[in-house]
C-alpha cells in the first residue's frame, strides 16, 4: 500500500482564528471575514493545510497537499485585498481536489500505483477555473483507484475514512473530498460524478454533493474513466456555497468538445427566493424492496416538509430503474478499457518487466499497477467491445441507455423533478461490501441514470438514522435544471433545519 | 468476363487487387489539437498533452481536417455524409499513446467515389468504397547499428490528420494498382490536401490481394501487404505477392488469410510475426467528440472552390490549345505543370509551341533536377519571352535553347539574355555571302555531296552555324545552300 509523504507546515502561533470556527466557514463569510481583515487568505490557507494534515491523515482523505501552490494563492488573495483590486468569487477559500484532475507540477495519481510518479505538466479547465476565481486548492483527495469504487476502498492508498462513524466507509468515488468537506477541512471540494460517485459519498458523509448536467462543466483534465458519464461535481456544507462553486467551474470549454455552449446564471444568486412550487415525481421503484426502512422515514420526513410549503408530490414509475445498474456496467466499462489503455508503462507511471519484451512489459506493468476492481472493469469492458459480443452487450447497452434516457425524459414531462433517496441504505462499514462487487455495485441504483440520460442530480442530508449516520436525499432534474435543483435544496436544507 | 482476350491472367489466375490509401493532410495544425503539422522537426518538439495522449486530455476537431476531406471526396465523385461519426480503433503499441486510435468505422465521412486510369490504352473506372478521417500514429525508431538497444519514439507525427482512401477490389493487375495510386496521388497534389510523398509517408498504402482461376466468380482468399514505401514499392510487392500465391496454389497449397510485410532490401514479402496482428479492434463510437455534421451550404462552398481536375483540365487543353492527347496528358500530370504550361501558353498566344517548349527543353531540366514546376525559379514570362523572338523569327531555335539554358542553369536574369547580338542572319544576300564560302573551302564535301552523298548537307549547315555563332535563319539556309549546291551541279 503507498503512502505519501505529508510536508509539515509550521503554524504561526497567534493565529487569529480557531479550528472551530475555521471548520464552519461559509464561502460568504470567509469573503466578510477577509475583507473585514478578520483573517488572512494565509491564515485559512494554514488552518486548511494543519487540519488536512492532522485530521485529514487520520481519515486519509487527502493523497497529495499541495502546501506551496495553496500558501502561494493565499498571498495573492491577501495582496489583492491589501492593493484593493477586486476578488475572484471564492477569494481565499481551501478547495480540495479529487486526484482524479490534473493539477501542474503536483502528482495526479488517480489513487492507483501505476501511475506513481506522473506529475502532470497542465491544469485541468476546472483548476484553471477555480485559480481564476481566487480559491485556494489545499491538496488532492483520496479516491477508489480511476474513480471505479462506491467505497473508496478500492484505492492503493488506502480506504479513506468516514469522518461521521470512523468504521463507516466513505462512499466512493470520490470519497476523498466528500470527507474533507465533512470534517470541516475545506469547506469546498469537488469530486467527479461517474455513476454516482459524488452524490453516494455525499449522502454517506451528510454533505451536500451534486452531479451537473452532462456538458455543463468541461471534462479537460479529469483523468477519464468513462467520458460520456463523467462529470466533474461540488461538494459543499450548504447549497450556496454549492452553487458559488458550480457557477465558477460551468461553462463552454474549448478544450471538450462535448462541453455545452450555454448561459449558465449566475447559481447562488436568487437562491435564497422560494423557488416556484412544484410537481415532485415520487418513484415507486424507489422505494420498495431493498431500501433501509430508516432512510425511507428520512425522505418521507422531507416530503412531508416540502408538502407543506406547498409542492405537489406525484407517484411516477421508472420501470427501467433496474436495468440501469447493468447498463451502466457494459457502457461505463467498455469506456474504461479504452480509456485505460494509456496507462501501459511506455511513457509514465511505473514499468515493470525488461525492456526486451513489449508485450511481457505491457503484462507485468499493468498487471501490478492496476488493482483488483480496475482489472475486473477493463476485462467486462473488453469483453463488452469484442468481435462477436458487441452486438449483445455494448449496442445492447446503448439502446438500454436510450430506453432509459427516454423514460426520464417522459417523466420529466410530467413532473419539474425527481425526489429519491441518494443510495438505498446509509454508509455501510468498510470490509462489507467489497468482496460482493454487486452489493456494491448496487449502492448506484438511484444515481446512475443520471449519468446514463446526462441530466443532473443533487444529494443533501436529510437527516440521521437512530446510529447517528447520515440520510441523503436526491433530487434529479431536467437537462439543464441544475439552478432549479439548487434552489430546491436550499429550500429542503432550510425545511430540514 | 468478356470474349476478349484477358491480359491480366498468369498461369490461368486472375489477380484481384484492393488498395487502402493513408494521406497525410497537410493542414496548418494537427487533427486534434492545435501543434504544428509538419514534418522533420527536432523529434517530440511538436506536442501537447492532447497528442502525448496524457491522461484527461481531450480531442478537439480541426475543421480544416474535415474541410481537405471533404475536397478529397467531392473530387472523386464521392457522397459526403451530413453527419459521420468518430470511432475509437483499440490497439496498444509505444507509438500510439492514448492506446486508441480516433478513426471512423460505420459511419465515414465520404462513400462512394470513381478513379479512372487509363490500361490498356482503354479507360477503366475503379470504385472508391470510402473515405475516412482519423489521427496519425507516431514513429518508432529502431536504429540499427548503433548500438543501441532501444528504440526510440517520435511523437511529432502523432495526430497527424489522415485520410483512408480504400478502394473496392476492383483492380486486375499490379499495374492497374500503381495507376490508381498515381491518379489518387495526382487528384490530392490538384486539390492541394497531401504533398503525395511516399517516401516521406506523406502517401501510404496497403493492399489486399488474393487470385482466383480465370473465370471464377468468387474471391480467393486475400492478404494484406504492408511496409511499401514507394509505387515502384507497390507494384514490386503485388507481383511478388500474386506469383507467390498462384505458386502455392498451383503446388496444391491453399492461401492462409494473413499479413504480409514487404522487405524492400529483401524484395520479399513476409508474414509478421502471429504476436503483432492485432485482430481485434474493438471499435466504437468516441465519446470524446460529437457528431460531425456537415451544412449543405458548407459542402457547396468546398465544392466551388474545387479546382479544375485532370482530367477536365487535360480535356480544355485538348480543346482550347490544340495539343495533342498524349501531350496534354504529360502536361497535366501535375497541376504545377499545368498551371506553367497554360501561363506560357497564354502569354505567347501559341499552345502548340508553348507545349514543344514546356515539353522539351524545361520537363527535360525538370527530370535534370534543374528546374521545379512547383517552385520555378524562372518565370514563365520570362521563358514566353525567348519563345516569342523564336517564334517571330528574331532568334534561331537553337540560341532559344542556349537561351533558356542560360536562365534555368545559369541562372542568369532575363535582362542579361543578349537577344539583340543574337538577332538571326535571315538576310538572303548575306546568307549567300556566307555559304559561297563555305562551299568553297569544302570544295572535296560538294564533290561527295554532288556525288550523292546528300546526307553531307548536314555538315555544311553545321559549318554554316559555326560562322554565324548560331544566328543563321536554319531554314533559310538550308534552302540556300541546296541551291548552291544544285547550281553546281550544271
Amino acid at each position: 500500500m503507498g503512502v505519501r509523504l505529508v510536508l509539515r507546515i509550521t503554524l504561526k502561533e497567534n493565529t487569529m482564528i480557531d479550528s472551530q470556527k475555521y471548520k464552519t466557514l461559509t464561502v460568504a463569510q470567509i469573503r466578510a471575514g477577509l475583507l473585514e481583515k478578520e483573517f488572512t487568505a494565509v491564515e485559512l490557507a494554514q488552518m486548511g493545510l494543519e487540519l488536512a494534515e492532522s485530521e485529514g491523515k487520520a481519515l486519509n482523505c487527502f493523497i497529495t497537499l499541495c502546501t506551496e501552490k495553496a500558501l502561494g494563492q493565499a498571498k495573492a488573495v491577501d495582496a489583492k485585498i491589501a492593493a484593493g483590486v477586486e476578488l475572484g468569487k471564492l477569494a481565499g477559500v481551501p478547495v480540495a481536489l479529487k486526484d482524479n484532475m490534473s493539477y501542474r507540477d503536483y502528482p495526479t495519481t488517480c489513487a492507483s500505483h501505476i501511475l506513481d510518479g506522473y506529475i502532470p505538466p497542465y491544469d485541468a479547465t476546472v483548476v484553471e477555473k477555480l485559480i481564476a476565481a481566487d480559491a485556494v486548492i489545499i491538496g488532492k483527495t483520496n479516491m477508489d483507484e480511476f474513480a471505479m469504487g462506491s467505497s473508496n476502498e478500492n484505492s492503493y492508498y488506502g480506504p479513506a475514512v468516514n469522518p461521521v462513524n470512523n468504521t463507516c466507509a466513505t462512499g466512493g468515488s470520490s470519497g476523498g473530498s466528500a470527507a474533507a468537506v465533512a470534517a470541516g477541512i475545506t469547506p469546498l471540494a469537488l469530486g467527479s460524478d461517474t455513476g454516482g460517485s459524488v452524490r453516494q459519498p455525499a449522502a454517506f458523509c451528510g454533505v451536500q454533493g451534486m452531479k451537473p448536467t452532462y456538458g455543463a462543466v468541461s471534462r479537460y483534465g479529469l483523468i477519464a474513466f468513462a467520458s460520456s458519464l463523467d462529470q466533474i461535481g461540488p461538494f459543499a456544507r450548504n447549497s450556496v456555497d454549492l452553487a458559488e462553486l458550480l457557477t465558477v467551474i460551468s461553462g463552454r470549454d474549448k478544450h471538450d468538445s462535448t462541453s455545452i455552449d450555454f448561459e449558465h446564471p449566475d447559481y447562488a444568486e436568487g437562491i435564497d427566493e422560494s423557488p416556484d412550487l412544484m410537481r415532485i415525481g415520487w418513484p415507486g421503484e424507489c422505494f420498495g424492496e431493498g431500501v433501509d426502512h430508516e432512510v425511507l422515514e428520512s425522505i418521507g420526513e422531507l416530503r412531508k416538509n416540502l408538502e407543506e410549503v406547498g409542492h405537489t408530490f406525484v407517484d411516477v414509475s421508472l420501470s427501467q430503474l433496474n436495468a440501469g445498474i447493468a447498463c451502466y456496467y457494459v457502457v461505463a466499462t467498455a469506456e474504461a478499457s479504452s480509456n485505460l489503455a494509456r496507462f501501459d508503462g511506455v511513457k509514465y507511471g511505473i514499468r515493470e518487466g525488461d525492456d526486451s519484451d513489449l508485450l511481457e512489459m505491457y503484462r507485468k506493468t499493468r498487471g501490478k499497477g492496476f488493482g483488483a476492481e480496475v482489472k475486473r472493469r477493463i476485462m467486462l469492458g473488453t469483453y463488452v467491445l469484442s468481435a462477436g459480443y458487441y452486438d449483445a452487450y455494448y449496442l445492447k447497452g446503448m439502446k438500454v441507455r436510450q430506453v432509459i434516457t427516454k423514460e426520464l425524459d417522459d417523466v420529466f414531462s410530467k413532473v419539474d423533478v425527481l425526489m429519491t433517496p441518494t443510495t438505498p441504505t446509509p454508509a455501510f462499514c468498510m470490509g462489507d461490501k467489497l468482496q460482493d462487487p454487486l452489493a456494491m455495485y448496487l449502492s448506484d441504483v438511484f444515481t446512475v441514470i443520471a449519468n446514463l440520460a446526462g441530466t443532473p442530480g443533487i444529494s443533501i442530508p436529510a437527516g440521521r438514522t437512530h446510529s447517528g449516520l447520515p440520510v441523503g436525499a436526491q433530487f434529479l432534474g431536467k437537462r439543464f435544471d441544475d439552478a432549479r435543483l439548487l434552489k430546491l435544496a436550499h429550500q429542503a436544507q432550510k425545511l430540514i433545519q | 468476363m468478356s470474349q476478349t482476350e484477358n491480359k491480366n491472367i498468369i498461369d490461368g489466375f486472375e489477380p484481384v487487387i484492393g488498395l487502402e490509401v493513408h494521406a497525410q493532410l497537410v493542414t496548418k495544425t494537427k487533427i486534434f489539437c492545435a501543434c504544428e503539422n509538419k514534418y522533420g522537426a527536432e523529434p517530440n518538439t511538436l506536442t501537447c498533452p492532447v497528442c502525448l495522449g496524457l491522461p484527461g486530455a481531450l480531442p478537439v476537431l480541426n475543421m480544416q481536417a474535415v474541410e481537405y476531406a471533404i475536397k478529397m471526396i467531392l473530387a472523386i465523385g464521392g457522397e459526403v455524409r451530413q453527419r459521420s461519426i468518430f470511432a475509437r480503433k483499440n490497439y496498444f503499441y509505444p507509438d500510439l499513446p492514448k492506446g486508441y486510435q480516433i478513426s471512423q468505422f460505420d459511419l465515414p465521412i465520404g462513400e462512394g467515389g470513381v478513379i479512372t486510369i487509363s490500361a490498356d490504352g482503354s479507360e477503366k473506372q475503379l470504385g472508391v468504397t470510402r473515405i475516412h478521417l482519423e489521427d496519425d500514429a507516431g514513429k518508432s525508431l529502431h536504429p540499427e547499428g548503433s548500438g543501441d538497444t532501444y528504440s526510440r519514439i517520435d511523437l511529432n507525427r502523432c495526430g497527424a490528420p489522415l485520410i483512408e482512401i480504400v478502394s473496392e477490389p476492383d483492380m486486375r493487375s499490379p499495374q492497374e494498382a500503381y495507376a490508381y495510386l498515381s491518379k489518387i496521388k495526382q487528384i490530392l497534389q490538384y486539390v492541394g490536401v497531401c504533398t503525395g510523398d511516399m517516401e516521406k509517408g506523406h502517401l501510404r498504402c496497403d493492399a489486399n490481394i488474393s487470385v482466383r482461376p480465370e473465370g471464377q466468380e468468387k474471391f480467393g482468399t486475400k492478404t494484406e501487404l504492408k511496409n511499401m514505401n514507394s509505387f515502384k514499392g507497390v507494384e514490386r510487392a503485388l507481383n511478388f505477392e500474386i506469383a507467390r500465391q498462384i505458386q502455392t496454389i498451383k503446388d496444391g497449397g491453399s492461401i492462409s488469410q494473413q499479413t504480409l510485410l514487404w522487405n524492400e532490401k529483401k524484395q520479399v514479402a513476409e508474414a509478421m510475426r502471429s504476436k503483432e496482428e492485432a485482430n481485434d479492434y474493438r471499435y466504437f463510437p468516441e465519446p470524446d467528440l460529437t457528431p460531425l455534421h456537415v451544412s449543405e451550404s458548407w459542402l457547396e462552398e468546398i465544392r466551388e472552390s474545387l479546382p479544375e481536375l485532370p482530367d477536365a483540365r487535360s480535356a480544355r487543353f485538348v480543346k482550347e490549345y490544340g495539343i495533342p492527347e498524349y501531350d496534354a496528358g504529360v502536361l497535366t500530370d501535375t497541376h504545377t505543370l499545368a498551371d506553367y504550361f497554360e501561363a506560357v501558353a497564354k502569354k505567347i498566344n501559341d499552345g502548340k509551341l508553348a507545349s514543344n517548349w514546356v515539353m522539351g527543353e524545361l520537363s527535360r531540366y525538370a527530370n535534370e533536377g534543374a528546374f521545379d514546376f512547383a517552385e520555378p525559379h524562372v518565370a514563365p514570362e520570362d521563358i514566353s519571352r525567348v519563345i516569342s523572338e523564336v517564334k517571330a523569327l528574331k532568334i534561331s531555335a537553337s540560341f532559344g535553347k542556349q537561351a533558356v539554358k542560360e536562365l534555368v542553369v545559369e541562372k542568369k536574369p532575363l535582362s542579361e539574355i543578349d537577344f539583340g547580338g543574337n538577332q538571326m542572319i535571315s538576310d538572303t544576300g548575306e546568307l549567300e555571302a556566307l555559304i559561297e564560302n563555305v562551299l568553297s573551302s569544302n570544295e572535296e564535301n560538294v564533290v561527295r555531296y554532288l556525288a550523292g552523298a546528300e546526307k553531307l548537307i548536314g555538315f555544311f549547315v553545321g559549318q554554316l552555324m559555326k560562322e554565324t555563332k548560331g544566328k543563321a535563319d536554319p531554314a533559310l539556309v538550308n534552302k540556300l545552300l541546296k541551291e548552291k549546291l544544285e547550281s553546281r551541279r550544271s
